[in-house]
């Protein structure tokens, strides 16, 4: 094996390959090539390392030094000054604080972003290449297994997941320990384990990238699920939307099943398993585990009655141990470093890290993962490093479509299960949108409320018929129609569709309107009593004007208007023809004085 | 989104068929093979039109009405083409209070086509898409897979324009 003196990791999730990380590792490899020192420093393309909001991400190890935002032209420079000369490029390091101009820091553990957290699963993301098996193993990979299949009984298995208190980190929260436990109660030859990678969460996206990045993790907690519960077949449903995470998946299982850890017999201790890879098709409700179910039987998403749950009645009709994959992720990390030393992080009943996508207005938007119980302040005003361009803090929107929101006043609120389900939100999978004073909530509540429209199933009618008429009153309250009978209307149907609805989806579909109602009713009253929009965003309550004492008349907005709605005397201030105005706001962003206002 | 049976003709060549019925050969004895076979039709054809439903109803056994069934449920199947250049706008969450949806009106005031439709002449198709996973480039647009991260709807006619000769 060569050793390297420097390691350059290029960053390979999604949000980097976007802006061009593979070409960026291509020219480090030729500029490497071209400096002589191929053969001296290693170019390794790794998972996400969580600060998407800056990728391209490169960092040079063993300093840890940690560029951010590169570019192809910036190659040379790191590779001339710092792997020649032994100078990091100070230009292109990683500044701290809002809008990045702040404190410099050279290596990567040290920054507000990285301190605070805690990474269990996403322990190699960002530190091995995912689709090289060795690196892998390396870290201590199949250990897990090894000492499960050679050493543990099943049930011994069952017991350290038990004790460690993990809990589904797909949204529900449920007990994995117990998960385990039902299915492998079931007397039955043919079991499966199945995986859920079908993150449709619109702003959650660290499922894909363990997949991205730590592959492996995944399948060895999937054969080891398997070991406990007695099954020899395993399923990933993973969505089609991740092309470089099915690469990956698909790479790590060969390369798995070459090195014996999959497939039969492995270690020797006679236990089969294997993994068959399934794609989704665009289907949110297929994230219900039912309704996976059906799908990977080859049907339409439609989710099934619960009971008989899958423990005893799932995938093909039979017994199914169904997880997702940062659960999954976390299995082995317990095993090798023992339950005990799970069950110190987080919570007396949220045990554990949380990983959470941090987007929105927020300055390090990116992946994050934290003990359970850290409070959304600190993930907000320190990891996050703010709210950007000065703007106010004012909700937090956590888990998504099924989610609520957590405003300004509930900003000490610790993110774990239960403190969240008490102020009416959800830990969910994950996703964290930040929004400032310039988001409305009754729009982000009808911007997910036609997400629940668009992917509601159609089998069961309060979900198909309840969401749409709900739809259609926020659109009556956003249009200026709306009554004050109107809110109290909506909220008991959100009830009913809560109560009343077959699946996962519908039941939790209301929620993002009744926390909104909760904590910003003073804005839905203002929709409809006051006709305005207070943030500014509903379209039909805005009225743009301009100004007479900012206005110069320099024709710009004028010239802009696609309508020909601003008219007025070069140096002399202009108006607005309301009637014509279809508020696209070109004249805004066209004018210089800050003299055209919507309100 | 309209997934309604399309009107233009469809083009499909032999070599295509072909390929189509040997993967249903090699796939169809396992289990849940249904997905796979769509997923590779569209593949091979690039949308799902009742031709190629009937083709798969054929060689599976499985009744066409079920194919179809299956067809218009996932969003990823589609029922009419795209066009030579696809334009998608991820509407997302984290993208959304970006303003995604203004740069995606922009797109349709450009292009002159609904999201989720082709334009006549079959140069353009406009999808709003879910979250394509790029929420810290957000707002993110992709053209043929190309991606524009940070967009604002001022950009959009200057990237549009590339596209356009």
């Amino acid at each position: 094996m060569n050793f390297a003196r420097a390691h350059i990791m290029v960053c390979g999730g999604t949000g980097c390959t976007s802006s061009k990380s593979p070409e960026i590792a291509a020219e480090f490899r030729k500029q490497l090539e071209a400096a002589g020192l191929a053969d001296e420093v290693k170019v390794v393309q790794t998972g996400c390392f969580g600060l998407c909001a800056l990728g391209p991400i490169v960092v040079v190890y063993p300093e840890g030094s940690f560029y951010s935002m590169v570019t192809i032209d910036d190659v040379k420079e790191i590779v001339d000054e710092h792997l020649v000369k032994g100078r990091p490029v100070e230009r292109l390091l990683y500044h701290e604080g809002a809008d990045h101009h702040g404190t410099v820091h050279s290596s990567l553990n040290d920054t507000d972003f990285y301190r605070k957290q805690k990474r269990i699963a996403l322990r190699n993301c960002g530190r091995i290449n995912p689709e090289n098996i060795d690196e892998y193993i390396a870290f201590d990979g199949y250990k897990a297994l090894e000492k499960v299949l050679k050493t543990m009984q099943p049930q011994e298995v069952i017991d350290v997941v038990k004790a460690s208190g993990l809990r589904g980190r797909g949204g529900a929260g449920f007990p994995t320990g117990n998960k385990w436990q039902f299915a492998a109660n079931e007397k039955n030859d043919v079991k499966y384990v199945c995986c859920n990678a079908d993150e449709g969460d619109p702003g959650a996206f660290m499922d894909r990238s363990v997949l991205e990045g730590d592959p492996h993790s995944v399948i060895e907690a999937m054969a080891i699920a398997g070991y406990a519960a007695g099954a020899h077949e395993g399923y990933v449903y993973v969505r089609a939307e991740y092309p470089i995470a099915v690469h990956r998946l698909n790479i790590a299982i060969e390369q798995a099943r070459e090195y014996g850890m999959l497939g039969k017999n492995i270690f020797g201790t006679g236990f089969d398993f294997d993994i068959i890879v399934r794609l989704g098709a665009g289907a949110f409700v297929c994230g219900e585990e039912t309704a996976l179910m059906t799908s990977i039987e080859g049907h339409r998403g439609e989710p099934r009655p619960r009971p008989p749950f899958p423990a005893v009645k799932g995938l093909f009709g039979q017994p199914t141990l169904e997880n997702n994959v940062e659960t999954f992720a976390n299995i082995t990390w317990i095993i090798n470093n023992g339950p005990e030393a799970f069950a110190a992080m987080g919570t007396e009943r949220s045990k554990g890290t949380k990983v959470f996508a941090l987007g929105g207005k927020i300055t390090n938007t990116g992946l994050v993962e934290i003990p359970m119980g850290t409070t959304l302040r600190e993930v907000v005003e320190e990891i996050g490093g703010g709210v950007p361009n000065g703007k106010k803090f004012k909700a937090a929107q956590t888990g998504g479509p099924s989610g609520g929101c957590l405003p300004a006043s509930l900003i000490d609120t610790p993110l774990d299960y239960e403190s969240m389900a008490a102020v009416g939100s959800i830990v969910g999978s994950g996703g964290l949108i930040v929004m400032d004073e310039d988001n409305c909530m009754v729009d982000i509540a009808k911007f997910f409320l036609e997400f629940t429209v668009d992917e509601s199933c159609g089998k069961c009618a309060p979900c198909r018929i309840g969401t749409r008429r709900m739809l259609e009153i926020l659109n009556k309250i956003t249009s200026g129609n709306g009554t004050l009978e109107d809110i109290d209307r909506l909220e008991e149907l959100c009830e009913h569709v809560k109560a009343n609805s077959l699946c996962g989806l519908g039941q939790t579909a209301p929620n993002p309107v009744l926390s909104t109602l909760k904590h910003f009713r003073d804005e839905y009253v203002a929709h409809v009593v006051d006709k305005k929009c207070p943030a500014g965003v509903c379209k039909d309550l805005l009225n743009y004007s301009i100004d007479p004492e900012k206005c110069k008349g320099c024709t710009a907005c004028a010239r802009a208007c696609p309508v020909g709605a601003i008219t007025g005397t070069v140096k002399e201030p202009h108006t607005i023809d309301t009637s014509k105005c279809i508020k696209c706001g070109t004249c805004i962003s066209k004018c210089r004085f800050g003299a055209i206002t919507k309100g | 989104m309209p997934n309604t049976k399309t009107k233009v003709a469809f083009k499909g060549t032999p070599e295509q068929e072909a390929e189509l019925k040997k993967f249903i050969a090699e796939i169809k004895h396992e289990k849940g093979a249904t997905m796979p076979i769509l997923q590779k039709a569209q593949e091979i054809y690039g949308y799902l039109p009742e031709e190629v439903q009937v083709i798969i109803a054929e060689e599976t056994g499985i009744p066409l009405t079920e194919i179809y069934g299956i067809a218009t449920f996932y969003a990823q199947f589609a029922l009419n083409p795209k066009g030579e250049t696809q334009i998608s706008v991820c509407l997302g969450t984290a993208c959304y209070v970006k303003g995604s949806g203004d740069v995606l009106q922009k797109v349709v005031d450009t292009i002159g086509c609904e999201a989720g439709s082709i334009t006549s002449d079959g140069k353009f198709s406009i999808d709003a898409t879910r979250c394509i996973g790029a929420c810290g480039l957000a707002p993110v647009m992709t053209v043929n897979g190309e991606v524009y991260g940070r967009m604002t709807p001022a950009m959009v006619p200057e990237i549009l324009k590339q596209y356009m000769e």
